[in-house]
């Protein structure tokens, strides 16, 4: 048997890829990537576009939550479809008549106290992270908010963050809590964003919400999360709005929404609504 | 101005010469967002044959967003040089195509021309365009552009190289730029997009590179990617600023949204210039485009997105910059929705900004949302090689950690180099040869400690 003869040029600067998750020191064959290295990034990709186009399992999700004691209503946006979603987010930001009906007709039924905080469980573009997430930070939630399992749960399909303006509003609600997957990265499948609104009604835009990004156990996990979030609805309860205006003074950074979910580049911030 | 054209049975009647633009431009999902698109094939046939009998010089008389209404407009036709366009005054579009698909337009007519060029004229003839005429007319012009190197001569391709770092940790950027340099990237210009808008931030970063680019002699450039104002002060502050950023669109609405103005880039730009850091030329200003920009801030006054990012590289040229870089897919499928959209709008950018004078690079680049992959990445890679482009961008891997989303890797670079015979600047291909990373040829030496960008990197690690 002859050895197998050195075809990769290896990178002798691999103790880089200690200090920062960025691929470096792939090493090559030739000038190109290593078989491994191609299939590890399309392994990535294929996450990344599996969490964008599956859809999220409504009664799944909605029997869980219900087994933690949340009444659920399902509604769908106007987007018909995932196609549809991701050329017309304008129709993702509005709900398609059935579900209007369903939430007028229901949500009084469901509940009859006027709701101090709607919770919209929404698919975005990550329906992965919303699967599997919600659970787990909603219990998070309760550890600051008792009764929690009382609000409304509203689950929302094909939807955009400012679905919620629309849900909220037809609930009466004071605030709203949109639980959201955001646009996954290539290494991030399955972040879920947390967008808060007072007085929700169609026509806000985003720099009058507040939002906490990342919400994943390798990002900013559950408990975390859950803190700020419980922080925000009391500062916008006591200020009487979100947005600009309402800072998080807990540790952590929280960002006004700008326009997006996911840190975009300061320099092209304004140029999409990815969720 | 009414324009019609009968087609079959059917009269198609294009109120004015937006609509004419908008029906004929190839189909992208922005432009049916917008609801500017043709509503049909044969609609957007009748368009372009329209628009190919339509004089250049009508341009000049009907513009697109109205003179009194918007800077940009008054821009383009204050500027507009009338003794440079005289030797196409008197043809159509559909004329000009064929013009400079012709021998008459060799790269010394297309340089002469292109003051007389406004971006709608340059927006018109792409959209009668196929792919091979954009690349090959693409191909003729050659833009050269210095600061301390020589960026966009002929049969070479330049790398801005891209350690972004999500939290803009000074050693996570450090690693990736010395992955960067040791590929053989970073002649365009070492640029970070910043997670902060900081001033200590922004200066820290700047300091960061500008001290590595000085004690190793780099010939290249530094830039921080931050809002033209936070450059304006860290000039004040004494920041060594090579390159002042900003991302521009093609109204003056989508500017204000962004927040600045020709005031303000005129002001950057000289204050810029004054430091006269740039030792072989003194373009300053690096530039981002991208079409979709002005629907996303609602101010494309019923244009299509692709005429309205060629008036960007209106404004653009007004500063003569060192790098107008067209991020093409980044975003998102609303505006352009699959591989096949963002290749065509590559060209399209890159074709346009070329014939208006300026050095156009390209961030070929998807989201996870996008129908794209990296396949589409190649391709689009290849055919803008193969046109000529004066840069790309160099991302380890092509995973942006920070901005989330895939561009191109320095792998990909080696790659064009290899195949289409594409040499780095040359101020830069003479320091990787000093520096023992490239052999004679520019091809990649075995790094061993003893060579000293090596060393650097070994360094880093033992801090603690």
């Amino acid at each position: 048997m002859s050895q197998k003869p050195a075809i990769l040029t290896p990178d002798p600067w691999q103790q880089l890829q200690g200090l920062t998750r960025a691929r470096v020191a792939l090493g090559r064959a030739g000038v190109s990537l290593p078989m491994r290295e191609v299939l590890r990034f399309g392994t990535a990709h294929a996450q990344a576009r599996d969490a964008v186009h599956t859809a999220l399992d409504v009664d799944l999700l909605a029997n869980e939550l219900q087994a933690d004691g949340f009444k659920t209503l399902a509604v769908h946006s106007q987007a018909a479809d995932r196609a549809t979603y991701l050329r017309r987010p304008d129709y993702g930001r509005r709900l398609d008549p059935a579900s209007s009906g369903r939430l007028a007709d229901n949500g009084k039924n469901l509940w009859p106290t006027r709701p101090r905080l709607a919770i919209v469980v929404a698919d975005g573009l990550s329906s992965l992270a919303t699967s599997s997430h919600t659970r787990a930070f909603l219990a998070a939630l309760r550890a600051h908010i008792p009764d929690l399992s009382t609000q409304p749960l509203v689950i929302a399909t094909q939807a955009r963050v400012a679905l919620g303006d629309e849900i909220g509003h037809a609930l009466g609600a004071d605030q709203v809590v949109v639980l959201i997957g955001e646009r996954p990265g290539l290494s991030s499948p399955d972040s879920l964003g947390l967008y808060l609104t007072a007085g929700p009604r169609p026509g806000l835009n985003d720099a009058q919400r507040n939002c906490i990004s990342n919400v994943r156990p390798e990002g900013l996990p559950y408990a975390e999360a859950a803190r700020k979030l419980a922080f925000l609805i009391d500062g916008a309860r006591r200020l009487g709005r979100t947005g600009v205006d309402l800072k998080d003074d807990s540790d952590a950074p929280v960002l006004a929404a700008p326009e997006t979910a996911t840190p975009f580049p300061p320099t092209l911030n304004r140029l999409e609504i990815p969720a | 101005m009414i324009h019609a054209c009968t087609l079959g049975l059917h009269r198609h009647v294009f109120p004015d010469l937006k609509a004419v633009l908008a029906k004929a431009s190839p189909a992208r999902s922005g432009d049916m967002l917008a609801g500017v698109a043709a509503a049909s094939e044969e609609e957007r046939m009748a368009a372009r044959l329209v628009l190919a009998d339509i004089p250049l010089a009508h341009f000049l008389n009907e513009a697109v967003i109205p003179y009194e209404d918007d800077e940009v407009t008054r821009i383009i036709l204050d500027s507009h040089a009338a003794g440079a366009f005289l030797p196409v005054a008197g043809l159509t579009v559909g004329e000009f195509r064929d013009w400079l698909l012709s021998d008459a337009a060799d790269t010394a007519s297309l340089a002469a021309l292109a003051p007389g060029l406004t971006p709608e004229m340059v927006a018109a003839v792409s959209k009668l365009m196929r792919n091979q005429d954009l690349i090959l007319v693409a191909a003729k012009c050659s833009v050269v552009t210095r600061f301390r190197n020589t960026l966009g001569l002929p049969g070479r391709l330049a790398v801005r190289l891209q350690p972004n770092h999500p939290t803009d940790d000074p050693r996570g950027i450090t690693a990736s730029m010395l992955d960067g340099l040791l590929y053989g990237a970073g002649d365009a210009v070492i640029g970070i997009n910043p997670a902060t808008d900081s001033l200590p931030a922004i200066t820290a970063l700047l300091r960061l590179i500008d001290d590595f680019r000085e004690q190793y002699a780099v010939p290249t450039q530094s830039c921080i990617l931050t809002h033209v104002t936070n450059t304006l002060r860290a000039i004040d502050q004494g920041a060594p600023v090579d390159l002042v950023f900003q991302s521009i669109g093609g109204s003056e609405g989508v500017n204000s949204s962004f927040g600045v103005s020709a005031a303000l880039l005129d002001e950057a730009n000289a204050a810029a210039r004054e430091l006269g850091r740039g030792t072989l030329g003194n373009n300053v200003m690096y530039f981002e485009t991208g079409q979709g920009s002005a629907l996303s801030a609602n101010a494309h006054h019923g244009v299509d997105q692709q005429t309205i990012e060629a008036r960007a590289y209106g404004l653009a040229r007004r500063y003569q910059p060192l790098l107008v870089n067209t991020v093409v897919g980044f975003i998102g499928p609303e505006y352009l929705y699959d591989g096949k959209q963002i290749i065509r709008a590559g060209l399209e950018d890159h074709f346009c900004g070329k014939l208006l004078g300026l050095p156009m690079g390209c961030d070929i680049c998807y989201t996870n949302h996008a129908e794209a992959d990296q396949d589409d990445m190649d391709t689009l890679l290849t055919l803008l090689g193969v046109a000529g482009i004066n840069f790309i961008i160099g991302v380890p891997g092509a995973d942006d950690i920070m901005l989330n989303y895939q561009s191109t890797s320095f792998h990909d670079a080696l790659y064009l180099r290899r195949v289409l015979d594409r040499r780095r600047a040359p101020e830069f291909e003479e320091w990787l040869e000093k520096m023992r990373i490239t052999d004679y040829r520019g091809e990649l030496l075995a790094q061993n400690s003893q060579y000293p960008l090596l060393g650097l990197a070994e360094s880093i690690q033992e801090t603690p």
